[in-house]
């Protein structure tokens, strides 16, 4: 895929974060001394007065951004992952997900793709935390089209949203004409018979690639891509399962509590279909470049393409 | 108002905490009652608040970060207007709108959920730093337990506080010097209070937490102090005017049966006997 253009999520973040600045006077923009690498510092340069730096205190972050958000502005608050929902979870659960303020987390280095700082830094656990939180919607955008997409969704809604981005460049697979992004809903990237790649952030691109090389095989997969984790486009997904009968889902996110379990959740009372999880399997990370950490969890596009097969055979 | 009409007005707030903890079988009437005289001057003098219109824009905003005394914040607001006196004895049961912590979303007059000790002044000082960003006339006040100041978050919020510069901030710390386990100083202690937050760039003053000219005075400094928070360290006793609950640390999180409950109403009775 390397005539594929490739763009990090978090770099989106940054320019989506100018774009809507100037459309939303009251949108503010909270870091917690990442500005540099959350890109931040984009809006920070076009924006000085709305961008407020909390220092390194993530959890008082939250707490101001919720203060804020009931005198009618729209806080994003961003740090990494490990820290906006991780270190987070109870003042993002008390402060902003019970009263149901209008606060956005973007949450950047999602994921094993943090890279050479290792394990203490890959936050493999944001999406299964957040998404336990009531009322709280959660996103985890594939590329950079989806990525604005799920920008301009997040702050036309009102209420508390978690956007998950990565660190590294990842392909840009959604960029066509008839792209069209709607909170809750996924998207069939390619339609096939056989079995179903159910997909989230970076994982779409290695489920397109793995998809094709079935296809080599005379397997036909279909490739669903879901950015929105919660609320789950249960619908989609029941009716490829119906069609296929085989699922695996794919993330770069523990299995427990990720997308593997939303889609489990949604296919276990349904019967139609057994599923397997493709993703960190109850292990943490460790230093490395992102493809070499991508290509040893198995998650890059020959990775998902063999995990697919192994349980394709087992159908 | 006058100190007077005040004190009558502490002690009605009082007997609806004793009141809705005794109907809630559960809840913290100890710190509520410290910090009752504090409550009544907030909600009856210093802020400005409209009972008829809880969300109004440019209101003040006032942020119960020791959540747990919600029954004090109740007692007020529902004297003030906000809601029925009667309804405070539904504290904490199903279907009441007044849950054990003060949720913004069911609660008329509470402008933040709080609970989770450290979380409040935060959203206070979000508030604050919105309100300078705007150039908007209110000021947002929030009240701390003295055990509370042990959460880390608390001081995250002063250093950016301070920092800021937020002058429509003022910070009440209710130093009754107990907290669930014991003494403050026993457990881990906080002192000195007022020189911590001087560290952090807040304007402090030290009152009597149950004087209501040292309370008028306070507040009255905070007003005019410019370019920094302000921190008023409000010695006061846990379970003022509840004879068996001063100064008892037991009195924390334990409700009175109905005997205590009658020696309580009585206590406060008596009190405002010679009010008059």
């Amino acid at each position: 895929m390397s005539d594929i253009k490739k763009i990090a999520t978090r770099e989106s973040y940054g320019k989506a974060l100018v774009e809507l600045g100037a459309q939303y006077e009251n949108l503010v923009v909270l870091d917690a001394d990442l500005a540099a690498a959350t890109k931040t510092d984009m809006f920070k340069k076009v924006y000085p007065e709305r961008h407020i730096d909390c220092g390194i205190a993530e959890c008082n972050m939250t707490g101001i951004a919720a203060g804020m958000a009931t005198c009618g502005k729209i806080p994003f608050i961003s740090s990494f992952a490990m820290f906006a929902a991780g270190r987070n979870f109870e003042q993002v659960r008390n402060s902003i997900g019970y009263p149901h303020l209008n606060v956005k987390i973007g949450a950047t280095h999602a994921g094993i793709t943090v890279g050479e700082d290792g394990a203490s830094h890959q936050c493999c656990e944001d999406i299964a935390l957040m998404r336990t939180i009531p009322g709280m919607v959660v996103m985890c955008p594939a590329d950079d089209v989806e990525a604005k997409a799920a920008m301009r969704a997040a702050v036309a809604y009102e209420g508390p949203v978690y956007l998950r981005f990565g660190r590294a460049a990842c392909p840009v697979v959604n960029d066509n004409p008839g792209y069209k992004f709607e909170i809750g809903k996924g998207q069939v990237l390619r339609e096939g018979s056989d079995i179903t790649i159910v997909a989230t952030g970076t994982c779409v691109g290695s489920a397109l690639e793995a998809a094709e090389m079935l296809a080599s095989d005379g397997v036909s997969a279909e490739v669903i891509n879901i950015c929105t984790i919660k609320p789950l486009d249960e619908e989609l997904i029941i009716k490829s399962a119906k069609k296929t009968g085989c699922v695996v889902t794919a993330e770069e996110h523990t299995i427990i509590g990720g997308l593997g379990s939303a889609v489990c959740d949604a296919l276990a009372e349904t019967a139609l279909a057994p599923v397997y999880r493709i993703g960190v399997r109850d292990v943490f990370g460790e230093s490395g470049s992102a493809a070499a950490l991508m290509e040893k969890f198995k998650l890059d596009g020959k990775g998902v393409y063999e995990q697919v097969k192994e349980f394709y055979q087992r159908k | 108002m006058t100190n007077s009409e005040l004190q009558k007005t502490a002690n009605a707030v009082r007997k609806g905490i004793v009141t809705a903890v005794h109907s809630a079988k559960a809840g913290h009437p100890g710190g509520s009652l410290s910090a009752a005289d504090i409550y009544t001057y907030l909600y009856f003098e210093e802020m400005n608040i409209d009972p008829k219109d809880p969300k109004k824009e440019g209101r003040d905003r006032f942020v119960l970060s020791k959540g747990h005394t919600a029954p004090g914040l109740y007692s007020a607001l529902a004297h003030r207007g906000f809601f029925p006196v009667d309804d405070l004895v539904t504290l904490r049961k199903l279907g009441s709108y007044l849950q054990g912590h003060p949720s913004m979303q069911y609660v008329p007059g509470v402008d933040m959920s709080s609970g989770s000790l450290g979380q409040g002044i935060s959203a206070a000082v979000g508030m604050a730093l919105a309100g300078q960003m705007d150039d908007a006339p209110y000021r947002v006040y929030t009240l701390l337990g003295d055990g509370e100041l042990q959460e880390g978050q608390v001081w995250e919020a002063s250093m950016f506080a301070g920092h800021r510069n937020l002058d429509n901030l003022v910070v009440i710390v209710d130093n009754n010097g107990l907290q669930i386990d014991g003494p403050v100083c026993e457990v881990c202690n906080p002192y000195p209070i007022d020189k911590k937050f001087e560290a952090f760039n807040f304007h402090v003053i030290n009152i009597d937490a149950h004087d209501y000219d040292a309370i008028r005075a306070a507040f009255l400094e905070a007003r005019e102090t410019k370019g920094k928070p302000t921190c008023i360290v409000a010695k006061s006793l846990k379970g003022k005017g509840v004879s068996f609950m001063e100064g008892q640390a037991a009195w924390h999180g334990t409700a009175p049966n109905d005997d205590q409950y009658k020696t309580a109403m009585a206590d406060l009775d008596l009190i405002d006997q010679n009010l008059a």
